[in-house]
């Protein structure tokens, strides 16, 4: 791999990510409807002052003057502020990245942990009762919707069992162990449904990965030089059907950041999703804006990252 | 009972010659509240026994503090904490927690004084005998949570902030036409351009708060959104700014200089926001992770099962909101200079009074109530129900097809082939929208199976919230556009007071193309009795004489079918069985809140 690769891959980024903001823009812009719908059924309010909001907010602009406005702060490094809130949207995004990270990349952890180890095992010994209840269980994880799956556990463990709370708390009040506690207790639940559902599917993917390689005639060569089941599976075929996985796993990091929309919104986790949702429901165009590039960029990096990883991992790939 | 026979008896306790229970008495046999009789003596000039300054506390704590932590859910989660900016009630009730006004509206419609030292009336003085000025006395010895004294500059620094339409506040519309001048440290007075029968609303209630001067001076116009005072608010009240997450949490601790002694009883206060009705009011009632839960839209019957839970209760706030139904005067279907339902033109068939009179009895309100609504919306013939004061005796409401059907065929409106209505090219076919919202869709369903039985023809159309109430004026689908026959929403005065709400049935105010549909009549309905009454109304200093002529405005609404009210809703919160709230349906949810405890 050489530096030009990259800086050409780079470079290659610019356009697309111009293109991306386009679109986007465009489109937020020409949706219907504008933030002030309280302010409408407030005969107290004149609607003077919903004209006059509307335009200290420049939303009477034609698109093309907005979208250069925004692309010329963004370049200052300026994100705009949020309609509703009137705070800066960067401020806004940053306040909710660690929660963010902390659920989704712990719950996406543990779901990588657990599924290749399972998916792996499931492949070595096809059909075998292990492999049947891995199966199971994973078709059970990605057919289940995660809002069904969390109001599921709501309903068991916080409204029957009365163990753990439904909502999420930002602000913990207790401090050493039994803050730790709380938090625990708190992101259980949450961790547990997204880590169904991504872990389900990944056991699928490494699973059938595995099977595909682990017939090839190099593995059987390994095989019969008796080095041993453990270091075949582990040294030769994991490491060669890792490489879709990989793909998988890479152009889900993106989701970490971009955080569970409908496992936020049930949990009361003041993630990076939530923030997007309320902003489209509330027409704060800087803030879905703001969200949707943070998301279009980190796309475009990790499809890098995988593509420098796959070189990695078989260096037959060749970067050019 | 006539406005003479009211007036006499309001004499009567005058001179003496009857006595104020009497009076209440006399009164409740009409059908009078207690609330109002002694309102109507007070604006008359009575004095209260109790004046409305010592309205009877409920708050039985001893002392301050040791409350331990109040946890109140919002649904939706307050996004900022500045009054002036605040587009919706949840950011209303973020900034109550630390801001206050002079003085608050209790659930009854009365004044209550939180800044001021006292409720200004004809007899302190207070009210101007011209109904042009109001002088507010502020309570001495307030501390803004900084330490700094709150003044009359405070006052008059609100009024030049919000006033400034550089600034563009949201409040702007209680402070643009009035003056504010200091007399001295501690009184302000309020100058308006006109006689003003309902003066109380500058300083007043959820956008009355008010913001320190020293805190907000160097940002105000086009800086205003530059304050570090904006994400975190020092102001008078019971808890202290503590923390502030936009879009989830607000947090507040307890402020030991609290200007009302033993107060407030809790040490902290949580403000978690987010999530869905449902789930907040299973929190509230059902689990009892919080104390408090706001604005409840949720089915009345899934309320009632979770209140079964025990942990909980369900509270109903009187409000005047009225879902209602709009029949659009002009003709939708035709364009006008590039504009539909244009004043250029008449509906075919709604301006036949018949017509109108046949929808209004096919409208199902009692079957609305007992199985959509519930507690949480209550069949009525009125357009203003509250505060029971202005609610009129004088309109009622029915549902009857088979009168319907009667009222149609003597009017002409002949079944067709097809069973639909008709008169030559004129077919009884209407489009009947609203927002998207399961309740409204459910009535909707009801009220197009009436008409079909009536022979005509409903079709539903639901548009998101955001777009419907928005001001955009490109969309064609809001509701000041109105491009349909008929339409359905919720609306209220938002105050007790319903003279500015009215103006929805003003000539002057019909939402055309030349004023970009801003007009707060989308009806396109006009009277001159209507629009002469209720001008006069807007300068007529006797109270007893001006309810009589908002309430006559609201009949003639009636009668013509201006709209046809269908129920009106109440404010619905979750509350824990052990928190003591007072809420009220004319201001902000925490109007109250320093009076808020648990009982033991």
């Amino acid at each position: 791999m050489s530096r030009a690769y990259l800086l050409r891959r780079v470079l290659l980024a610019i356009p697309a990510l111009l293109g991306i903001s386009v679109v986007l823009f465009t489109v937020l812009a020409m949706a219907p409807g504008d933030p002030f719908e309280e302010l409408t059924l407030n005969p107290n309010v004149p609607p003077e002052v919903r004209i006059a909001l509307r335009a200290s907010l420049g939303l009477d602009d034609p698109v093309y003057l907005r979208y250069f406005y925004w692309l010329s702060s963004m370049l200052r490094g300026d994100w705009g502020f949020s309609f509703v809130s009137r705070i800066n949207v960067d401020q806004l995004i940053l306040q909710r990245v660690p929660i963010t990270v902390a659920i989704i990349g712990i719950s996406q952890v543990l779901a990588i942990l657990v599924a290749v180890p399972v998916g792996v095992l499931a492949a070595s010994r096809p059909y075998s009762l292990f492999d049947q209840i891995a199966n199971t269980l994973a078709f059970i994880g990605f057919s289940m919707p995660t809002f069904f799956f969390g109001l599921l556990l709501i309903l068991l463990f916080s409204i029957q069992l009365d163990w753990l709370p439904m909502v999420y708390q930002t602000t913990v009040r207790e401090t050493g162990w039994a803050w730790w506690e709380v938090q625990i207790k708190q992101s259980i639940m949450p961790i547990m449904v997204l880590g169904l559902f991504q872990g389900a599917s990944l056991v699928r993917y490494v699973r059938s990965s595995v099977l595909d390689v682990i017939k090839l005639d190099y593995v059987v060569t390994a095989r019969s030089k008796g080095i041993g089941q453990r270091r075949v599976l582990v040294r030769h075929v994991v490491r060669n059907a890792l490489i879709p996985v990989v793909t998988l796993v890479a152009l889900q990091m993106p989701v970490v950041f971009g955080g569970a929309i409908i496992t936020e919104q049930i949990f009361r986790i003041p993630g990076i999703g939530s923030l997007l949702i309320i902003a489209i429901l509330g027409n704060d165009t800087p803030v879905v804006m703001g969200v949707t590039f943070v998301f279009a960029c980190l796309v475009v990096l990790f499809n890098l990252i995988a593509d420098i990883l796959y070189g990695w991992l078989d260096p037959r790939i060749a970067f050019r | 009972m006539k406005e003479q026979d009211l007036r006499h008896m309001i004499a009567g306790v005058k001179s003496g010659q009857m006595d104020r229970r009497a009076f209440v008495r006399r009164l409740a046999a009409f059908g009078i509240a207690a609330p109002m009789a002694t309102q109507l003596l007070v604006h008359s000039g009575v004095a209260m026994a109790q004046t409305s300054t010592q309205i009877a506390s409920t708050y039985k704590a001893t002392k301050r503090g040791g409350g331990g932590a109040l946890r109140v859910l919002w649904w939706q989660a307050a996004t900022l904490l500045n009054p002036h900016f605040a587009t919706g009630t949840k950011d209303q009730d973020g900034s109550r927690i630390f801001y206050e006004p002079l003085a608050a509206w209790d659930g009854d419609g009365n004044l209550k004084a939180i800044l001021a030292a006292e409720i200004p009336s004809r007899e302190n003085g207070g009210i101007a005998a011209d109904g042009k000025s109001v002088t507010w006395k502020l309570k001495p010895g307030v501390k803004w949570h900084d330490g700094k004294p709150f003044t009359a500059d405070d006052v008059v620094f609100n009024w030049q902030y919000a006033s400034d339409p550089a600034t563009a506040a949201v409040t702007t519309g209680s402070y643009k036409d009035v003056k504010v001048e200091k007399i001295d440290d501690l009184t302000v007075k309020i100058l308006f351009k006109s006689p003003q029968p309902f003066w109380a609303d500058a300083f007043v209630g959820a956008s009355g708060m008010i913001i320190p001067k020293h805190l907000f001076a160097d940002f105000t116009g086009a800086k205003s959104r530059e304050a570090p005072a904006n994400l975190k608010p020092v102001g008078t009240g019971p808890y202290k700014f503590k923390d502030f997450r936009p879009g989830d949490t607000v947090l507040g601790e307890i402020n030991m200089d609290y200007h009302v002694p033993n107060r407030p009883f809790f040490d902290s206060i949580e403000m978690k926001g987010g999530g869905d009705a449902v789930s907040a009011a299973r929190a509230v009632l059902q689990t009892g992770e919080y104390d408090f839960a706001w604005n409840l839209q949720v089915e009345d019957e899934v309320l009632t099962r979770l209140e079964k839970g025990g942990k909980g209760r369900v509270k109903i706030t009187e409000g005047a909101g009225c879902e209602h139904i709009q029949l659009n005067n002009t003709d939708p279907w035709t364009e006008v200079d590039g504009e539909r339902s244009s004043m250029k033109t008449k509906h075919p068939s709604l301006t036949d009074p018949a017509v109108r009179d046949a929808l209004a009895l096919l409208i199902d309100r009692k079957s609305i109530q007992d199985y959509i609504y519930g507690r949480t919306g209550i069949a009525t013939s009125n357009w203003v129900n509250n505060p029971p004061r202005f609610r009129s005796k004088n309109t009622s409401y029915e549902f009857n097809i088979d009168k319907a059907n009667a009222l149609l065929d003597k009017a002409g409106w002949a079944r067709g082939a097809d069973g639909i209505r008709g008169k030559g090219a004129v077919k009884l076919k209407y489009v009947y929208q609203t927002s998207i919202n399961q309740p409204r869709q459910k009535t909707q369903a009801i009220v197009k199976q009436a008409c079909a039985k009536a022979g005509i023809e409903i079709e539903i159309k639901s548009v998101v919230a955001s777009v419907f109430f928005s001001s955009d004026i490109a969309n064609p689908d809001t509701y000041p556009k109105f491009y349909a026959d008929l339409q359905m929403y919720n609306t209220g005065p938002g105050q007790p007071d319903p003279g500015v709400w009215l103006q929805l049935g003003l000539t002057s105010q019909i939402a055309t193309k030349a004023n970009k549909w801003q007009g707060r009549n989308p009806m396109r309905w006009s009277n001159a009795e209507f629009d002469q009454l209720l001008v006069a109304s807007d300068s007529e200093l006797d109270p007893v004489k001006r309810v009589a002529m908002l309430i006559r405005c609201n009949d003639i609404m009636i009668e013509k079918r201006a709209v046809i009210p269908v129920v009106y809703r109440p404010g619905v919160t979750g509350i824990s069985t052990r928190l003591q709230a007072n809420t009220s349906g004319w201001d902000s949810n925490f109007y109250d809140l320093a009076d808020w405890y648990m009982a033991s």
